[in-house]
């Protein structure tokens, strides 16, 4: 599956199927701060991302002690 | 995974909560919570006037949005800050959201109006660009406020915001700021009332919100943001919440419940009589204000202003 991050804005290559935690884990990825986005839908934990699939991984940290 | 509600599929899984949720139940929840924020602390009341400060980013388009769901009569007021292509792109989210919904959006320009930009200003006055930054916006939001005759100011202040300044306040028991850290502000001379609606959630579910609600955000990040403390507190206590779900939650409201008051005195003790800032009318201690002494050091230098003074 292809997997957009941003923030920077990047895309990397990973093989699929897997789910969505196992996804965030192997890249190391906070559960808390990202959200995972696969083929333009929201999706939680425990879904299984398709090998074909469109992902993206949504930090949702802003900073700046506003 | 089956929505706690209805059983149906899930697109989200919030652990503090134990559970996860549809789309239309996950979008009642983050209603819900920001009601009883608002009804807990005495945020607003029915029908008031309410300018939410609106930053192009999930928490400000998200709060506004609740806001108007929740029957809230809210205007936007967007801040220019000068920050290069980030502003510009910040500023596009902010009034499409505000066209599409049909919303009344105010605008200021900071280096139209006051002729520096928060990069520039802040390397002229020496201070760090978020703290240059801050200044500037809580002057002009509360000028904004004021201005307009709103209720209330409200901010976009998430779960994680509140925690992560919680947790840079204590490492360095900053006890003043600890006694004013609190969800709501009364309005006191020329101030407005301030209110912090999101307390309840966390980033994670603004940014859920805005996704499943279709509203566009500036994903990017401040380049000014780089490598500041309120990003590793942020990422700290993620390592922690992680391990231990509601730990940002029990953090922050437990604060709030049982130690906050212990630091009121202090703040009440040192409350200054306030008065006009002589340039600019806004309530200060110290004669000239905060915002006008950085405008003036953040212009001293620029070429603008020598021709201003008619030098050849
Ligand atoms: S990160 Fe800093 S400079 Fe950028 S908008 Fe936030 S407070 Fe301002
Ligand atoms: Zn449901
Ligand atoms: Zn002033």
């Amino acid at each position: 599956m292809r997997v957009v991050l941003r923030n920077p804005t990047r895309e990397i290559d990973v093989d699929g199927p897997m789910t969505v935690h196992t996804l965030l884990q192997r890249l190391d990825l906070n559960r808390e701060s990202h959200l995972v986005i696969c083929d333009g839908e929201l999706v939680a934990g425990d879904r299984t991302l398709p090998s074909g699939a469109e992902v993206e991984i949504r930090s949702v940290i802003s900073g700046g002690s506003r | 995974m089956k929505c706690r509600v209805c059983r149906g599929p899930a697109v989200i899984d919030i652990r503090r909560h134990n559970a996860n949720f549809c789309r239309e139940h996950f979008l009642r929840l983050c209603r819900d919570q920001v009601e009883k924020a608002i009804r807990r602390f005495g945020m607003l009341q029915p029908g008031e006037r309410v300018l939410v400060a609106v930053s192009g980013g999930k928490d400000s388009l998200a709060l506004w949005d609740i806001l108007v769901d929740l029957g809230y009569s809210a205007d936007g007021f967007y801040l220019g800050l000068g920050i290069g292509d980030y502003s510009d792109e910040s500023a596009g989210y902010a009034h499409r959201y505000a066209e599409s919904r049909n919303l009344t959006l105010h605008t200021v320009d900071l280096p139209a109006t006051h002729g520096f930009d928060i990069p520039g200003g802040a390397r002229a006055a020496k201070r760090a660009p978020c703290s240059a930054c801050g200044l500037s916006k809580r002057h002009l939001f509360d000028e904004a406020a004021r201005r307009g005759g709103y209720d209330a100011l409200a901010t976009g202040h998430n779960l994680d915001d509140e925690a992560a300044v919680l947790m840079g306040n204590t490492l360095r028991w900053q006890t003043e700021y600890l006694g004013r850290q609190l969800p709501v502000l009364e309005a006191r001379d020329g101030f407005p009332r301030k209110v912090k609606p999101l307390v309840r959630l966390s980033e994670r579910e603004t940014a859920a919100y805005c996704l499943l609600r279709g509203i566009d955000y500036i994903v990017e990040e401040c380049p000014m943001a780089v490598g500041n403390k309120h990003l590793a507190y942020k990422a700290a206590l993620n390592d922690i919440e992680v391990q231990s779900p509601g730990a940002k939650h029990d953090f922050y409201f437990g604060f709030l419940e049982r130690a906050s008051e212990r630091f009121r005195a202090e703040v009440e003790q040192d409350r200054a009589a306030l008065a006009a800032c002589e340039r600019c009318g806004s309530p200060t201690d110290a004669g000239v204000c905060a915002f006008c002494r950085l405008t003036e050091r953040a212009t001293a230098r620029a070429p603008v202003h020598f021709s201003d003074r008619g030098s050849p």
